[in-house]
């Protein structure tokens, strides 16, 4: 069943065309890694799929509905959050800011005046969602900006999480991360599939997306060069795909060199 | 680890609870007090009541542009036009309500309207010309005086009917109307700033902005409400120093946007954004007014005071600059 469809889709920035028409489907609960050269794309398409850019052509579908239309608050409240490789973190602004920024739960105050933020909802439940993901914070009311990268991470992760997502997408979630918190997050890249939840992978660590994707789709010069079911490829084809003729060979033994197997 | 490392200090766990609960910083409360002390110390007259009021009373218009300056710089902006603006509304306030014949409440609206547009323009061309808000409302800084001259024909506007003067040196249970007022406003900006959905994504936007347009907030259009309502707050204070003053003087508010940043800095507000609150503003404002009527009582000429006003403010973006360098560094 399919989740989210792109068709076709084109964006360029002034004179410069990233993406020259991109087909990509994601179905329900399905782990899809998404991988190419720096200044592929990956990211660019990404960003039209958030809304934070606009497609100069094409159509996005999510559930069957254009969501072209949408601006990025609508389309996360459809179900369709980003971990961004910035994090994209206030880093000012506390746990709970950042986990609830856009979507504060409000109440009233003396039971007339509505639109008051309600604090305590927000720290109840940013608290609650830091221990189901097995983290810890050093203190939850204190500046974001003044934790580790990986903690950083997992208030990012957690934002993601926290609002029922359908579709997470996840822009290089290990490149900044110990050895250690990168199996936490592929770990947890298992566990959303096992909820049913969709997940696309941009990693330009192959052996992290060749050991939790369904999927790889590679994206060259704007376009998806290649689609290719996990379980029947390799390393080999997949820097093939990336790098396309020429040199496939010296880079997969490059790569292929840090491969557990 | 964690065990072994010491609790912070008392002095550390003041300072985080009086962020946190309050939104104050308390080394601005702990000058405040000082500076009292100080000015108390060297004149008889300072600890009265009739002079607290008179420190309110003068902190009144600076204290609502203080407001202004806080949501804007917290969000990462910046509204140099405040003090132009404030000259302008009340000049066009003067000039309907004089000239035109408009009924006082109308007159009022005027004021506040005036600012209100002027902060839109200020909006609109920071977020969709792309212009920077330093230049933008420095140009507008020009502008609004220049307006304000050109309407008045560069004279002060006198005349006013009763019902404005009212709102200006009227007394309800002896307390200055521009006080009440001006009490009232920074009550539901602090409100506003600290604990509605707008004042946390004000914060957020002067934070990081990528964040929060990641989150689905919509940056631009809220920029432009905030220097819209910078303008209109601008509006009211040009309308109470009006209404005090019993005339619409095109040069009214000179400087002033000088002292407002500087009580928003000094008050706890982050420069570059991301950090603000109105009663820390409140703090600064109180500040700078206990300051200039201190310097007043002691029979400081006015030129030292602008002096004095500059240097505090630079000093408040070193100490704000240097603090957050020792944090980063450890």
């Amino acid at each position: 069943m399919t989740l989210l469809r792109l068709s076709g889709i084109r964006k360029s920035f002034g004179a410069v065309q990233v993406l020259h028409g991109v087909d990509l489907d994601v179905g329900r609960g399905e782990v899809v890694g998404l991988v190419g050269d720096n200044g592929a794309g990956k990211s660019t398409l990404m960003k039209t799929i958030t809304g934070i850019h606009r497609a100069d052509a094409g159509e996005i579908e999510f559930e069957g509905r254009s969501i072209l239309d949408l601006d990025p608050g609508q389309r996360r409240a459809l179900g369709i959050e980003m971990i961004y490789q910035d994090l994209s973190l206030a880093r000012q602004q506390d746990v709970a800011s950042n986990i609830f920024l856009g979507r504060e739960p409000t109440k009233k105050w003396f039971g007339i005046i509505p639109g008051i933020v309600d604090r305590a909802a927000m720290d109840r439940q940013a608290a609650e969602m830091i221990r189901r993901l097995g983290a810890h914070l050093p203190a939850m009311n204190r500046a974001v900006g003044s934790f580790s990268g990986g903690q950083q991470q997992t208030v990012a992760i957690a934002r993601a999480l926290t609002f029922d997502p359908k579709l997470v997408i996840m822009d290089e979630p290990t490149a900044a991360l110990a050895v250690r918190e990168v199996q936490g997050v592929l770990d947890l890249i298992r566990r959303l599939k096992s909820e049913g939840i969709a997940v696309i992978l941009i990693s330009h660590r192959l052996n992290d997306v060749l050991a939790v994707t369904d999927r790889i789709v590679v994206l060259r010069h704007g376009r998806a060069a290649a689609d290719l079911e996990t379980a029947r490829t390799d390393m080999n084809e997949v820097v093939a795909c990336i790098v396309g003729g020429s040199g496939a060979q010296a880079a997969a033994a490059h790569e292929g060199r840090g491969a557990a197997t | 680890m964690s065990s072994e490392l010491a609790r912070p200090g008392l002095w550390t766990r003041a300072q985080r609870g009086s962020v946190e609960r309050l939104h104050i910083r308390l080394e601005s409360l702990l000058v405040l007090l000082a500076l009292a002390a100080v000015m108390a110390a060297l004149s008889p007259y300072f600890l009265s009541f009739s002079n607290f009021l008179n420190i309110l009373l003068a902190t009144s218009t600076i204290g609502i542009l203080a407001i202004a300056a806080t949501f804007v710089i917290s969000a990462g902006g910046l509204d140099l036009s405040l003090g132009s603006v404030m000259g302008l509304s009340g000049v066009a306030g003067a000039f309907v309500t004089v000239n035109l014949g408009v009924p006082w409440g109308l007159g009022v609206l005027a004021c506040i309207l005036t600012g209100a547009l002027a902060g839109t323009v200020n909006g609109q061309l920071v977020t969709r010309a792309l212009v920077p808000a330093f230049i933008v409302t420095l140009g507008m800084l020009g502008i609004a005086r220049g307006l304000a001259l050109v309407i008045s024909g560069g004279r002060v506007i006198y005349g006013l009917p009763p019902e404005l003067l009212y709102l200006g040196q009227g007394r309800p249970f002896g307390i200055p109307m521009p006080v009440v007022i001006f009490v009232a406003t920074a009550i539901v900006a602090h409100c506003v700033l600290a604990y509605t959905r707008f004042g946390r994504h004000t914060l957020a936007i002067g934070d990081s902005e990528g964040a929060a347009r990641a989150a689905g907030i919509r940056v631009d259009r809220h920029r432009r409400v905030l220097y819209t309502l910078s303008g209109a707050l601008a509006g009211l204070a040009g309308m109470l120093f009006m209404a005090r003053i019993n005339s619409g003087d095109p040069t009214a508010g000179l400087n002033y946007e000088l002292t407002a940043i500087t009580a928003a800095i000094i008050g706890g507000t982050n420069l570059f954004g991301g950090r603000g609150s109105i009663l820390g503003t409140m703090i600064g404002a109180l500040i700078m007014g206990v300051l200039q009527n201190g310097l007043n009582l002691l029979a400081v000429q006015s030129y030292y005071q602008q002096m004095a006003i500059g240097a505090v403010l630079i000093l408040a973006v070193f100490i704000d600059q240097y603090q957050i360098r020792k944090e980063t560094r450890s």
